[in-house]
């Protein structure tokens, strides 16, 4: 009872974090971005304390939002620093406020404050590991100890990371507001790539921790949900980055039903694949179907419905193999050549993909190896051998080198 | 890595009697090819393709509506591959499926 109590306190303020920073951050300014993180801390004391001896409140957000905002109006008048600072500013900034450093947490503005919110961060300008630190902070509400074990890092490393990204927030003179219309999509790639890294990071996590994956996961889909729903970011790649991630998530809990170790695809069980996320990733991938562009989500997203049909047809590995082929003209990278090339040999047999593989110039990846290893498995048993001991001995983890083991205990 | 064209030409060919089979064949020769070079992080680019419709000026002012009879090759279309030199590129140009249309490959080094 306790533990769930914590829980779901927990996961109230991550959620309020993000909105009520983004709120103050937009009436301060992007530069005094620590003094909304200072403010809403000490909201999020004041509401231990108090809900500890009174009870959580009928509308806790609405609770929140009520101290929030005298703890805003106080620091506000306290500092005669913002006088100077921070009210010229707010009379060219916001001329609507009704007084000066009041906070506006009306739903309309936590949803526009938020979008400029995640403008500002994923902006091209920040190093791309402090933005997805600076992501999950501010955009997330993780604290810095959830984003250390996400990095596998300490705790000092994630601060100074952070500390350099808002330093860069300031000194590149980054402010909230939606970018102008011709940059929009341009700028809205970088908001995507983020997404899409934090949802990798997640999915693919070094991390052990199966609940902050999880989290992971769910916050980058979340990130990108806020994105549909507005029409301006409501774009066709938009929604085929959400359908990607549906279709991956769909999969996540039968990927990790075993405590040790991921469970491969062939040995899944698909009826603990998620159809309700599924239809979902459905959904989008339709709304994705439009416009000019066809963006690598688009064809990731395609690539993993296919996954998301267990049978095996060569219909659906001419799909993929296609798809991958567009992918790879698009944005190459080892692994889409790796999948392309194991694609090949399920839609054309061993031989035609031996061909290929061997022109891939992979040598030292692990996976690289264990693909030639598979292939050459039954046509040259030396071969595969040889190029299973390979993988074996490049193989990062524990997890993966019992599946190549068991792969050799089988040709041997 | 230097950057190379493969410029491909090949003769006239209706494909208005083609079955949607031949057509799906050949257009997946065509992509196993060029998502080979890709695959192998050769393709710079995307591929150019040429609709097969078109017009040639002439000297004098002379237009010519496609199909280009008198032209025993037509351009087809082009990509940009990288390479260390003549040779690997000439190599990656092996497979394409120009050449079982009684086409050819044209290797060019591109100016850098």
């Amino acid at each position: 009872m306790v533990q769930s109590h914590i829980s779901t306190l927990k996961q109230l303020f991550q959620q309020e974090f993000s909105k009520m920073v983004a709120v103050i951050s937009n009436l301060f300014g992007l530069q005094h971005i620590e003094i909304a993180e200072d403010i809403v801390s000490e909201t999020f004391l004041a509401a231990t304390e108090s809900w500890a001896k009174k009870g959580i409140p009928e509308n806790p957000a609405a609770w929140l939002y009520v101290v929030a905002k005298q703890k805003t109006l106080y620091h506000f008048r306290r500092n005669k620093i913002y006088e100077k600072k921070v009210i010229p500013e707010l009379s060219l900034r916001q001329d609507n406020v009704a007084q000066p450093g009041e906070p506006d947490f009306s739903l309309g503005n936590i949803r526009d404050s938020q979008l400029q919110m995640m403008f500002a961060v994923c902006n091209p300008a920040i190093a791309s590991e402090a933005q997805m630190g600076l992501a999950l902070r501010i955009l997330c509400g993780f604290g810095i100890e959830e984003i250390a074990a996400a990095f596998l890092t300490g705790k000092e490393t994630i601060n100074k990371r952070l500390f350099r990204a808002k330093e860069k927030l300031r000194s590149e003179k980054i402010s909230m507001e939606m970018p102008p219309e011709n940059e929009l999509t341009g700028r809205l790639d970088n908001v995507l790539h983020i997404i899409y890294l934090l949802f990798n990071e997640g999915y693919y996590s070094r991390t052990q921790d199966r609940i902050l994956r999880k989290e992971l996961c769910v916050e980058a889909m979340r990130l990108g949900f806020m994105l549909c729903e507005d029409v301006r970011t409501n774009l066709p790649k938009t929604n085929a980055l959400l359908a990607l991630m549906c279709f991956h998530a769909s999969r996540f809990d039968a990927r990790l039903t075993n405590e040790e170790s991921p469970v491969l695809y062939e040995d899944q069980d698909e009826l603990l694949w998620d159809q309700e996320l599924i239809n979902r990733g459905l959904h989008f991938l339709e709304l994705s179907a439009s416009g000019e562009e066809i963006s690598s989500y688009h064809l990731e997203a395609r690539i993993a419905y296919w996954h998301c049909i267990k049978e095996d047809t060569p219909d659906k590995w001419q799909e993929i193999l296609q798809l991958y082929n567009q992918l790879l003209c698009i944005n190459y990278s080892p692994g889409a050549a790796l999948n392309r090339t194991f694609a090949l040999y399920k839609a054309d047999g061993k031989k035609v993909a031996l061909a290929e593989a061997e022109k891939l110039g992979l040598e030292g990846n692990h996976f690289f190896h264990l693909l030639l290893g598979e292939l050459y498995d039954g046509m040259d048993n030396r071969k595969a051998l040889a190029n299973l001991r390979k993988a074996y001995d490049l193989a990062q983890n524990q997890d993966e080198k019992l599946v190549i083991e068991k792969k050799i205990a089988l040709i041997v | 890595m230097k950057d190379f064209a493969l410029i491909f030409r090949q003769p006239s060919y209706d494909y208005s009697n083609a079955s949607p089979q031949e057509m799906q064949d050949l257009t997946k020769k065509w992509q196993d090819w060029i998502g080979s070079i890709a695959a192998q992080g050769k393709l710079k680019g995307n591929p150019v393709r040429l609709v097969q419709e078109g017009k040639v000026l002439k000297a004098g002012g002379v237009v010519t509506d496609g199909p280009f009879v008198e032209i025993r090759e037509r351009l087809g279309s082009l990509i940009i591959v990288k390479a260390a030199d003549l040779d690997e590129a000439t190599t990656l140009a092996h497979g394409c499926p120009a050449l079982d249309a009684n086409g050819s490959v044209e290797i060019r080094q591109v100016f850098s």
